[in-house]
């Protein structure tokens, strides 16, 4: 075997904590990378992932130091470096490619500015030739117009775009490392696909040695030739993706593993009882109202759904499909411009002014980030203390108890009541969260993204006590996500968006099975599967990245793979309902529909 | 774009349309009026009347009011009270004396303060940055009166390198306008350097936290460029707002270093007017520091909106 290119021994990263003592977060990682080879880096968040990524270009976040091991790439001595020889090896030797390329890119400066910095600042090509390759390379990524795409302003630019542009910036030196720390975490799925495609193909195409960062095992299990598994900054196990994948030593990789394939949990048909909220003919969004009853800027369409007590409905759909909006329209905080909210058959007034206390208290919103939504000043008890005695009147000893009861009932032990959120980590901060909506002793709670942020395996832990709240408590609940995996897995029904318009709704067991409206299906082929070469053997079925002038009839129309010019996007697609049980808004046939899902199907 | 900026504009012609409501009922409260000053406190009651009549005293105040901005709208500022001379002649004679001041005064400020915020910003946390902190929050906190007595004290009684007292006037050499405006301009930049290096340093150091500089370092560029290429561009906004705030403050706020100095701006104009209720030049030097500070606060967002390419595209 010829000597790696890249060789990590005995690393190890200290960072100082709020004590001010210095604590090791990453332990004695050894690696090595032959050239071309791609190594996954893969852990949950404080694994230490993105430490070991950033130790690869010399650089340690404020409040860290690498303080041992040794680093080569080639025959550089990375750690031996000085500040002057680190300049001119970053971005020339090893490049960067960032999670949130929204962030990472400047907002003050063209994105052809900053592709080409890294070339024109290491000296490895004048103006012209770095605009040249970046243009190849942006057409290489797939990336539209790629001529003109670098004259606009980041954000100018969509998410998915701004990703393969900051990989055209990772490549424009020709570097002989590429570091991709959780590229596609911020995507959409039907984003993430076409963006790992286009990466795939640029770093197989140009034999770059790449280490790639994540926590989603199925991400990875399309891009990488062996995999690290990482916790708590130490090394688990690390072996060939196949391997891996499929014979796990370590009990961690195993729970990871598990984690990655949700089991269901409730029932496969909503329970026979009364909706407890009832949405008919909603129409909602920001701006002026017209004359004909449409705002400015619509953002839902014409959605009506039930939810029955102690049954919830998923609510998915891409960034920008109205989900958010369709709970604050719900919860009152954005009123409707036409349509009705019935809460146990009585219609709501829409706005949050004008309903009775009793109203508010029996729907609850949980917000996706209980970081910013608990106040980081008080403590728990104060922070769940105030519901109870706004909503219920409930002071001294009698508060306490119920402060108890709720402890109790998302599963922290009372001591937390004295803490506060600072104090406490991400998954019992969610269920704080949690617990300060069923304060209110709701019956309906609208979650919004509540295990986005979380690790698989906690998100996990997040969803089962939910899965148990609905059916002690009988709640009604409606859980928006964008992660299918998810809805799939807790909720009865699920409802799609796109565009504000509800395109399929159906029992979870009819969503899982073809046919679906086009959009669905290519939401449930997106998903990426826990295999090698599943990237390969799905086609792509995105239609072109244009945006018509006019909206068409159907919004989904531009990247619809079974549209029909002269219908699709001129009349209105009506609504079906597929023998499987689900509402369809589509002008094409089952027979269609089901002949389409055959060559893309779970 | 061009929406955005005439939006600012008009607000600002509205802000001081309002102003001059305000200034103008102010100024009317003011016990006593040019009449009885004039008279002193011998006067009979009648020829008081009389005076009142002749100087359009006695008119209710809204018409008092509307032939006054409509006098503005036309260019004319009315007559002193008190000399019967045009207050436009009367500033005209002094604004080139303040304006000279101010422009000296932000000439030597304004880059001073760029220069120690983004070097402060570039090395925070060292001796430096805490040095210069320590000094900027000491000078803003004593009273420029203060600064400009001690200066007088120390540089023109013992040490007697310049005069104490300023006359714009006596000019004649390069040497005579550094002699001329040395203090009061040390004295001025005093006051207002601190504000703007405080806001340069804490508008610089929320951009180097961002990830796209993180991400600049990571492409290799060096210190001098991450800040000057990629940090400072975003942080004009408010820098430039710090900048509109601290040299406005030189138009209207000398007041006391003029005084101190006996510097013949409009500043001192003001105060004079004040004493002897002369309330056209009071009125026209409140709508001239009023105007001023509005240009320079649009000014300001301007340049905000133009630096930011979501609103100059958008």
């Amino acid at each position: 075997m010829t000597r790696p290119q890249l060789e990590v021994r005995d690393l190890e990263v200290r960072a100082r904590n709020a004590a001010g003592e210095e604590v090791p977060i990453v332990e004695r990682v050894s690696f090595a990378l032959q050239k071309g080879e791609v190594l996954a880096l893969i852990g949950e968040s404080g694994s230490g992932k993105t430490t070991i990524a950033l130790s690869l270009l010399g650089y340690a976040r404020p409040g860290c130091r690498i303080s041992g091991g040794t680093i080569r790439l080639g025959e550089t001595d990375v750690l031996g470096l000085s500040r002057r020889a680190l300049r001119d090896f970053r971005g020339r030797r090893v490049s960067y490619v960032a999670q949130s390329a929204s962030a990472a890119f400047n907002p003050s400066r063209t994105v052809m500015a900053q592709v080409t910095e890294m070339a024109l600042l290491h000296g490895t090509a004048d103006r012209a030739g770095a605009e040249r390759r970046a243009i190849e390379l942006f057409r290489a990524l797939a990336l539209p117009d790629p001529e003109r795409i670098g004259h606009r302003y980041p954000h100018q630019v969509s998410g998915g775009q701004l990703q393969r542009l900051m990989a055209a910036m990772a490549l424009i030196a020709e570097p002989e490392l590429v570091v991709l720390d959780e590229p596609t975490t911020a995507l959409d799925v039907t984003t993430q696909i076409e963006v790992l495609r286009a990466f795939k193909d640029v770093v197989k195409g140009s034999g770059t040695t790449a280490v790639y960062v994540s926590h989603d095992l199925a991400v990875v299990a399309q891009m990488a030739d062996r995999i690290l598994v990482l916790r708590n900054g130490a090394m688990q196990e690390i072996g060939p993706t196949a391997r891996i994948l499929s014979a796990p030593q370590s009990p961690y990789t195993q729970s990871l593993l598990a984690a990655a394939a949700p089991v269901p949990r409730g029932a496969d048909q909503p329970p026979a009882a009364a909706p407890v909220i009832a949405v008919q003919g909603l129409t909602a969004g920001y701006g002026r109202i017209g004359a004909d009853g449409m705002p400015q800027i619509p953002v839902l369409r014409d959605i009506g759904f039930e939810i029955r007590r102690g049954s919830s409905l998923g609510v998915i759909g891409e960034s920008g499909s109205g989900k958010s909006t369709l709970a604050r329209v719900v919860a009152g905080l954005l009123p409707a411009a036409q349509g009705r909210v019935l809460l146990d058959g009585e219609a709501l007034p829409p706005a949050l002014a004008q309903r009775t206390p009793g109203q508010l208290r029996r729907i609850q919103l949980v917000f996706q980030s209980a970081d910013t939504a608990l106040n980081p000043r008080r403590s728990v008890g104060a922070i769940l203390g105030r519901p109870i005695t706004f909503f219920h009147g409930a002071k001294g000893a009698e508060r306490d108890r119920r402060v108890k009861r709720l402890l109790d009932l998302v599963q922290l032990p009372a001591a937390v009541a004295e803490r506060q959120p600072g104090e406490l980590s991400g998954g019992q901060k969610q269920r704080v969260n949690l617990a300060r909506a069923l304060a209110a002793e709701p019956d309906l709670i609208l979650c919004d993204e509540v295990t986005s942020a979380l690790d698989t395996v906690v998100g996990a832990a997040i969803l089962d006590l939910m899965d148990e709240l609905r059916r002690e408590l009988g709640l009604a609940t409606m859980f928006i996500s964008h992660d299918l995996h998810t809805v799939r897995a807790v909720c009865d029904e699920v409802m799609v968006l796109y565009a504000g318009a509800c395109v399929e709704v159906g029992s979870r067991r009819a969503i899982h099975e073809a046919p679906w409206h086009p959009y669905t299906q290519l939401l449930v082929s997106s998903v990426p599967e826990l295999r090698q070469g599943w990237l390969e053997e799905r086609g792509s079925v995105r239609g072109p990245e244009v945006i018509g002038t006019d909206r068409p009839a159907c919004a989904f129309f531009p990247r619809c793979s079974v549209a029909l010019p002269g219908t699709c996007d001129r009349v209105a697609p009506p609504r079906r309902t597929l023998s499987k049980g689900a509402d369809i808004l589509c002008h094409r046939e089952e027979a269609d529909l089901l002949r389409a899902a055959i060559p893309a199907g779970p | 774009m061009l929406r955005l900026v005439a939006a600012r504009i008009a607000l600002g012609l509205v802000s001081l349309l309002l102003v001059s409501l305000a200034i103008f009922a102010i100024t009317s409260l003011l016990p006593g009026d040019a009449a009885q000053e004039q008279l002193g406190q011998a006067a009979t009651r009648e020829t008081v009347e009389a005076l009142r009549r002749n100087l359009g005293l006695d008119q209710p105040g809204h018409v008092r009011y509307l032939r006054w901005i409509g006098g503005l709208l036309q260019g004319d500022f009315g007559r002193s009270l008190v000399n019967d001379m045009p207050v436009a002649q009367l500033i005209g004679s002094r604004l080139p004396n303040s304006l000279m001041l101010a422009a000296a005064t932000a000439a030597v400020s304004v880059p001073l303060a760029l220069a120690i915020g983004t070097t402060a910003a570039m090395w925070r946390g060292t001796a430096y940055d805490r040095a210069v902190s320590m000094l900027t929050l000491s000078v803003v906190s004593v009273p420029e009166f203060l600064v400009a007595t001690a200066a007088v004290i120390v540089f023109a009684v013992q040490l007697r390198w310049v005069s104490a007292l300023s006359a714009a006037a006596d000019i004649t050499s390069v040497g005579q306008f550094f002699r001329v405006f040395a203090l009061p301009v040390f004295s001025l930049c005093c006051v207002i350097i601190a504000q703007m290096v405080r806001m340069t340093r804490a508008a610089l150091i929320d951009q180097l936290r961002a990830p796209y500089v993180e991400m600049a370092v990571l492409k290799g560029v060096g210190p001098w460029r991450v800040v000057l290429t990629h940090a400072l561009p975003n942080a004009i906004g408010p820098i430039a707002n710090a900048v509109a705030l601290s040299l406005s403050y030189l138009l209207g706020g000398v007041i006391i270093v003029e005084t101190i100095f006996n510097y013949p701006g409009v500043a001192k104009l003001m105060v004079d007017g004040v004493a002897q209720r002369d309330l056209p030049v009071v009125q026209a030097c409140a709508m001239l520091f009023c105007a001023a500070y509005l240009v320079l606060v649009t000014t300001a967002d301007v340049v905000a909106i133009l630096a930011n390419p979501r609103l100059r595209h958008g």
